[in-house]
């Protein structure tokens, strides 16, 4: 079963922040890092704290990648593989996400 | 194959120096070791025993981390005695009947100290001074005693007799040489040190031989009889006649000793049997121990290598020392009695200012012998290193020792002159190559290279030399201490704050595209932010600047380890109405958030879930409150003691005016968090001296203090001014917060910027008070802008339908976080461990 659900406007987004949505009783974290019409989508739930929080997390670019920092304690995650900068043993899970018509979809 | 048993007798700090260096050099696995502490405590450090008069805690002078020894599975057998070992079967028995196998043995069990034979000598007024039972046992009975006598003026003699003086008994020395310290020091050194000593009010006799200790006296409880027909009376006694190798298990089970006592070694520090080493004050080594800690550290790590297969060898040791013994400096450097042949002497002599220097060179003139220094001991590092590597004096040796204003050229030896294998830090042998390697290694900080090299972390006088060191390194190496910001911006904060104010740059986008290159990151984001805020006192959620905030400010709260906020109004000065209290315990009380009065004189409110801060916020304004601010690096709160207002001590208005400074300051973004107090006089309850700045009432005004930190690293702020009037102390503290806003760098307290700040305090004072710099009024007007812009970040936030979206916690639901779990814990909540939560989401992580 594969679907793309709508969780939100892109104009909801700050650009440059995030947000989570609730897909299918998941935590998705989702990142607007400009205001180009791109969106990143990873699991909310900070794998060292066990904590709801990805979302709220600055968006930053190293190795001409871009990552989210843990608002807790500052581990980085990479937005395209979910892989941890610090700890290379650690990843999040991502998900796919698009634009479609001014609304972001996310597929689990 | 079987482990390698090793067995190490005795925990003190050589023994444990064998142990660190085995763990670091040794594949620990293929080894099964064993220690034997007859003392009921782990090693600790007996060169600074007597500081534990002035904190009485064991723990401060361990030197073992705890859980160290378990960590490495190293079993110590603590209060346990090795009574005999056996050489044939190669076991030691203990006083508990233990039998513990071994295939190489350490035997690392010290000294004693040795009490001449004078009659009466056993009474229980009489003492020795090694261990930290023997210092609880003189603190108890200096406790009932009015005054107390210390046999033996040698360095631990002197040590102890300050002891006893902090202990506030009448102090006494009774040395049987003419002079003090007559290992060390020359004759006229040895009396230069006695006057100081005795300026300070310790009784020094010299050439005093102790015959007989009688119980009884006229005003004192026992009689010291003299052999010259004296007598003292004194409460107590303590003996500090020297040390005697322990070497009474070596003796039973057959090992070979010096003549003058200890265990025989080689150069390899190996016993007359190959399978036992001894190292420290219980070896001997051509016949001579060694008192000092150093050359045992150097023993420590000949046996560890040995015993690893590698090549390395004791040479023997410097006895050199420099220490300050009851106030006094004092330094000893090899032949201090110049017995060298045909040697020559320097000496420089000051009785105003009590200083004695003697230096002691070769015939030549060319070579450094030895040196005394007492007084002044600011020399001491380079004339050792001028003896240690044999360097060549300069053509007039006198100029090492003589003070500049006697014609004296400072010469002081450069760093450069040091050849690589020259001994910087004698405790732990590491040489000037060892440091140069760590510096080239990236360890560019004084901490970094005591934590990579060990350096330093013993006696630590050799940090100055460290210092030097390193700074010559990083020169040499062209390393200018970068402060760039991170990869993005090639600018130190300080740079950018200039950049942003100068141009006028609003955004930081604007920032990034002319100043800077990429995306931006975790550390210039929230940086630049607060530059901004600092600026402009601009919104700090406005759609540009959202993003740019950090974890706490971009929800103006708290996030704390379950993504939970705490709340808490700003109380200035701590001052709260019964009426507004029960505004905070009703929203406490709706929705159920942990209560507690935090460290700044205010309550915080913890467990609100994001969704909840709105309401709970429009609850408190509603009642009066503003944020707090304690989410950002910005001023936090002032903290005060009720001052004269009600207090019957106080002479200023400590809360008044601290409610006005809390209000003048608050909303200002800093480099990092600022916290004031303001006390009501000199008794200081508010702890102002511990606070970026403290004010300290007196009877014509304040008394500024500035840069004070508690929490991590403690530091009393520093004096700024003194008496000032209200109106003159906030002009200075307008200019004070402002520099501070524009030249730290970033997370940098305002302790840590002034340790920074070249010219320390008093080019602060120069450019707070006397506008060295002519920015003052720019300063303060920069500050009247700030202040007249103040907006309570909460009432804006909660006037704005599309900021109050952001904070539900799904975009696209209105439910709460599930994971977000509580239980009881006295009468109110806490977060729940992850074992007392049912685990909701899988997520692809390893059990951690």
């Amino acid at each position: 079963m594969s679907k793309w659900i709508k969780v939100c406007e892109l104009d909801n987004i700050y650009p440059s922040t995030g947000v989570c949505a609730l897909v299918d009783g998941k935590q998705v974290a989702i990142f607007r890092p400009s205001e180009e019409n791109k969106v990143y989508a990873i699991n909310n739930m900070d794998p060292f704290a066990r904590s709801n929080v990805l979302s709220r997390g600055v968006i930053c670019e190293h190795q001409q990648q871009l990552w989210v920092a843990s608002p807790l304690k500052k581990q980085r995650f990479n937005l395209i593989d979910g892989s941890c900068l610090e700890n290379s043993e650690v990843s999040v899970e991502t998900y796919q996400a698009r634009i479609t018509d001014g609304q972001v979809e996310i597929h689990l | 194959m079987s482990k390698q048993k090793l067995v190490i007798i005795g925990n003190g700090m050589v023994g444990h120096r064998f142990i660190e260096d085995f763990i670091e050099k040794a594949d620990l696995e293929q080894f099964e070791i064993t220690a034997f502490c007859e003392e009921p405590r782990v090693a600790y450090d007996r060169v600074h025993l007597s500081s534990y008069f002035s904190h009485h805690t064991a723990d401060e002078l361990s030197l073992v981390k705890e859980g160290f020894y378990e960590k490495h599975n190293i079993n110590v057998l603590i209060g346990e005695r090795a009574l005999t070992i056996n050489r044939q079967e190669k076991v030691i028995h203990s006083q508990t009947g233990r039998a513990v196998y071994y295939d190489k043995l350490i035997m690392a069990t010290g000294s004693y100290p040795w009490v001449p034979s004078i009659k009466g000598n056993e009474s229980k007024d009489c003492f020795v001074y090694r261990t930290i039972e023997d210092l609880n046992a003189i603190e108890a009975t200096a406790r009932r005693s009015k005054n107390g006598v210390v046999v033996g003026g040698g360095l631990l003699g002197l040590e102890a007799a300050g002891a006893l003086k902090a202990l506030g008994v009448e102090t006494h020395v009774i040395e049987f040489a003419p002079v003090l310290m007559a290992e060390q020091l020359d004759q006229q050194g040895g009396q230069m040190l006695r006057n100081k000593i005795e300026s300070i009010g310790v009784k020094v006799h010299t050439g005093k031989n102790t015959q007989e200790i009688v119980v009884g006296g006229e005003s004192a409880r026992n009689t010291m009889k003299f052999a010259d027909g004296t007598e003292l009376e004194v409460d107590f006694i303590v003996f500090s006649t020297g040390i005697r190798p322990q070497d009474k298990l070596a003796k039973q089970c057959g090992l070979a000793t010096g003549r003058r006592g200890g265990i025989t070694i080689d150069n390899q520090c190996k016993t007359s049997d190959p399978d036992i080493y001894a190292i420290g004050e219980c070896a001997s080594w051509n016949d001579k121990f060694f008192g000092l800690v150093a050359p045992g550290y150097n023993m420590a790590k000949v046996a560890v290598d040995n015993i690893l297969g590698r090549d390395n060898e004791f040479t023997g040791a410097d006895m050199s020392a420099k220490l300050k013994l009851l106030g006094v400096d004092v330094g000893s450097i090899g032949d201090a009695n110049g017995r060298t042949p045909n040697c020559k002497s320097y000496v420089y002599l000051d009785e105003n200012s009590s200083v004695y220097k003697r230096i002691i060179v070769s015939e030549d003139g060319k070579r450094l012998l030895g040196a005394v220094l007492v007084g002044d001991t600011e020399s001491y590092s380079d004339l050792l290193q001028y003896t240690l590597n044999d360097i060549e004096l300069p053509k007039h040796p006198d100029s090492l020792i003589l003070p500049a204003h006697a014609g004296g050229e400072k010469v002081g030896l450069g760093v450069d002159a040091l050849p690589e294998t020259a001994q910087v830090c004698s405790c732990f042998d590491v040489k000037k190559s060892d440091i140069a390697d760590a510096v080239a290694a990236g360890h560019c900080t004084i901490g970094a290279i005591k934590a990579e090299t060990g350096a330093g972390t013993g006696c630590g006088g050799c940090i100055p030399l460290i210092t030097q060191v390193l700074n010559s390194e990083l020169a040499k190496q062209g390393v200018e201490v970068k402060n760039h910001l991170c990869e993005h911006f090639e600018y130190s904060r300080q740079e950018l704050f200039h950049l942003i104010r100068i141009e006028g740059i609003k955004t930081f986008k604007d920032l990034l595209v002319k100043y800077g290159q990429g995306y931006g990151c975790e550390i210039c984001k929230p940086t630049v932010g607060s530059i901004l805020a600092s600026c402009w006192s601009e919104y700090i959620l406005s759609p540009e600047n959202n993003g740019l905030q950090d974890t706490n400010d971009i929800f103006l709260g708290n996030m704390q380890k379950d993504g939970t906020y705490s709340v808490i109004p700003r109380m200035p000065g701590g001052e709260v109405t019964p009426k507004g209290l029960m505004a905070v315990a009703n929203v406490a009380q709706q929705y159920e958030l942990y209560t507690k009065v935090t460290g700044a004189q205010r309550i915080g409110l913890f467990g609100a879930h994001k969704g909840d801060l709105p309401d709970i916020w429009k609850q408190l304004i509603d009642a009066g409150f503003e944020t707090g601010h304690a989410y950002g690096k910005s001023l936090r709160m002032v903290k005060t003691c009720v001052g004269s207002t009600w207090c019957r001590f106080g002479v200023q208005d400590s809360v008044g005016f601290g409610v006005e400074l809390e209000n003048r300051y608050k909303g200002l973004r800093t480099p990092h968090k600022i916290k004031f107090g303001v006390s009501g006089c000199t008794r200081e309850c508010a702890e102002a001296q511990g606070k970026d700045v403290g004010l300290i009432a007196t009877d014509k005004g304040w008394n500024l203090y500035v840069c004070g930190n508690g929490g991590m690293k403690p530091k009393h702020g520093e004096l700024l001014a003194v008496d000032l009037d209200n109106e003159t102390l906030v002009r200075y503290l307008d200019r004070f917060m402002m520099f501070y806003v524009r030249t730290a760098d970033k997370l940098t307290r305002t302790s840590v910027w002034l340790q920074n700040l070249e010219g320390g305090i008093e080019y602060l004072k120069e450019v707070i008070i006397n506008n060295k710099l002519g920015i003052n009024e720019q300063l303060e007007k920069e500050m009247a802008d700030a202040i007249d812009s103040y907006q309570c970040e909460w009432t804006k936030t909660l006037s704005d339908d599309k900021q109050l979206a952001r904070f539900a916690h799904f975009i696209n639901s209105d439910e709460h976080d599930d994971n977000v779990v509580f239980t009881p814990e006295r009468a109110q909540k806490r977060p729940a461990f992850l074992d007392e939560k049912t685990p909701t989401y899988n997520i692809s992580l390893e059990e951690v």
